[in-house]
């Protein structure tokens, strides 16, 4: 191996979760509860990006993640791109999107929302994907993009 | 959930506000009809609320039906810490229509979600009021025989008027021009403005009531609620700004009315009353149309 280019090793099985800006992998990071797994975990940030300045990079052996987990990670860091390895083989490779609706997902931050004060799941809806806005489906308030807070 | 439910004025198409406003004319000429015979109607005040209660219960004895419900949730279960998801899932197996009134907002909606009978939201939190909006505009609409290229001039408390905000965006289908007076504290929200601007509404901000007054179509007053003021200080700065005088009114349109979603404290002096261009008394009166026009709507009745 060209010690220059100090690579980390590749995965047989899992995902990798790539071009997550800088300034938001640890928030990845923490939202994922990577902490809290046992499978091997390779975490690398502030490594040159073509596309723009640095970027972060996650992967983890032998974790695929659900649809929720995916959407979450698209709320954090919009424009990611996540790979599932399978034997060595990139089988899936997509950039992540936020969908039309966020269930179970984002806290309402209005304390008088039903939503906060009955044993119900919140309810989103994206009303600018680009600027990252959502809007409660119960009391109508728009969060923006860096007051939005995950359950 | 029950698609008919009446609970936020955003869902309303500007066809539907039509119609209901064609209803409720039909209504208002004659009042007594019996289309609800038969009907149980639950109300289900949560925090009370004198006016639209009875404003509601007289629309549905005017239209024959029975009334079931309470007006203040401290003598319900709800106290004792009852879901208002099993609250609704009980009703809606006694009644065939719940009105219900709320201080969570949101909780018509979610109520909507949950209940296989119709919801009307008689007001949910600081959100929404679609009943008030229905009969502020049946309202102008009467008074003033269209809604389309009116001056609507907003005083007071434009920053937590859930009655304005409404009001603001049902209108908005209309091609309407708002002047919006208020104190530098309650002015209207800026993401009403983004609103105006993005579907080219014209609307102006100013501090004066004076300055707006003699342009205008329909003068819509508010209250400064001493509640909604964190530092009481501010409270006392401002509440006797925007009050209504009768000579004010001396050279305004003639078309001019003066609405108000009452309940009045100070800010319309009581001589204004007697002027002909005051209409906030026959405003709450066109709130049983108004009111029997969206009951007959949602359980369907033509």
């Amino acid at each position: 191996m060209n010690k220059k280019e100090l690579l980390v090793a590749g995965l047989q099985n899992g995902t990798v979760i790539d071009h997550i800006p800088s300034d938001r992998l640890f928030k990845v990071v923490s939202m994922l509860k990577l902490d809290t797994l046992s499978n091997p975990i390779t975490i690398g940030n502030n490594l040159m990006s073509k596309k723009s300045g640095t970027k972060g990079i996650i992967k983890v052996t032998d974790k695929y993640f659900e649809k929720n987990e995916i959407d979450r990670i698209a709320l954090i860091a919009p424009h990611a791109k996540l790979n599932r390895i399978a034997n060595y083989e990139v089988v899936e490779k997509k950039e992540l999107e936020l969908p039309d609706e966020l269930i179970d997902i984002v806290k309402c931050a209005n304390p008088k929302c039903i939503c906060n004060n009955e044993p119900m799941a919140s309810r989103f809806d994206v009303i600018d994907k680009k600027n990252i806005v959502v809007k409660c489906h119960y009391c109508e308030k728009d969060l923006q993009k860096d007051d939005i807070v995950l359950l | 959930m029950n698609a008919n439910s009446f609970v936020s004025i955003y869902d309303v198409s500007k066809e539907k506000i039509i119609e209901l406003l064609e209803s409720a004319k039909r209504f208002e000429e004659n009042p007594n009809q019996n289309l609800l015979h038969g009907k149980i109607v639950a109300t289900l005040f949560f925090e009370p609320s004198t006016r639209t209660r009875l404003s509601f219960e007289t629309a549905v004895n005017r239209l024959g039906g029975r009334v079931i419900g309470f007006s203040d949730a401290s003598t319900t279960s709800s106290s004792k810490g009852e879901t208002l998801k099993d609250t609704i899932t009980m009703v809606s197996g006694y009644a065939d229509l719940i009105i219900m009134r709320h201080y969570l907002d949101g909780a018509a909606r979610y109520a909507s979600e949950i209940s296989p009978i119709p919801i009307i939201n008689a007001g949910d939190g600081s959100n929404q009021h679609p009943s008030q909006t229905m009969l502020d505009l049946y309202s102008i609409f009467k008074t003033q025989g269209t809604l389309e290229n009116l001056n609507i001039c907003m005083v007071g408390d434009l920053k937590y008027g859930r009655t304005v905000h409404s009001l603001l965006m049902a209108l908005s289908k209309f091609n309407p021009t708002f002047r919006f007076v208020a104190p530098e504290e309650l002015k209207m929200p800026l993401e009403y403005k983004i609103f105006c601007d993005n579907n080219n509404i014209n609307y102006s901000e100013h501090t004066d009531l004076m300055e707006v007054i003699n342009e205008a179509d329909i003068l819509y007053m508010t209250r400064v609620q001493r509640e909604r003021f964190i530092d009481l200080m501010e409270y006392e700065k401002v509440k006797n700004c925007y009050i209504l005088k009768n000579k004010m009114l001396d050279h305004t349109k003639e078309n001019i009315k003066v609405l108000h979603p009452l309940p009045r404290v100070n800010e319309i002096e009581t001589d204004v009353d007697s002027n002909p261009k005051a209409y906030y008394f026959q405003q709450a009166r066109n709130g049983v149309f108004a009111r029997q026009a969206i009951i007959c709507d949602v359980l369907g009745i033509k």
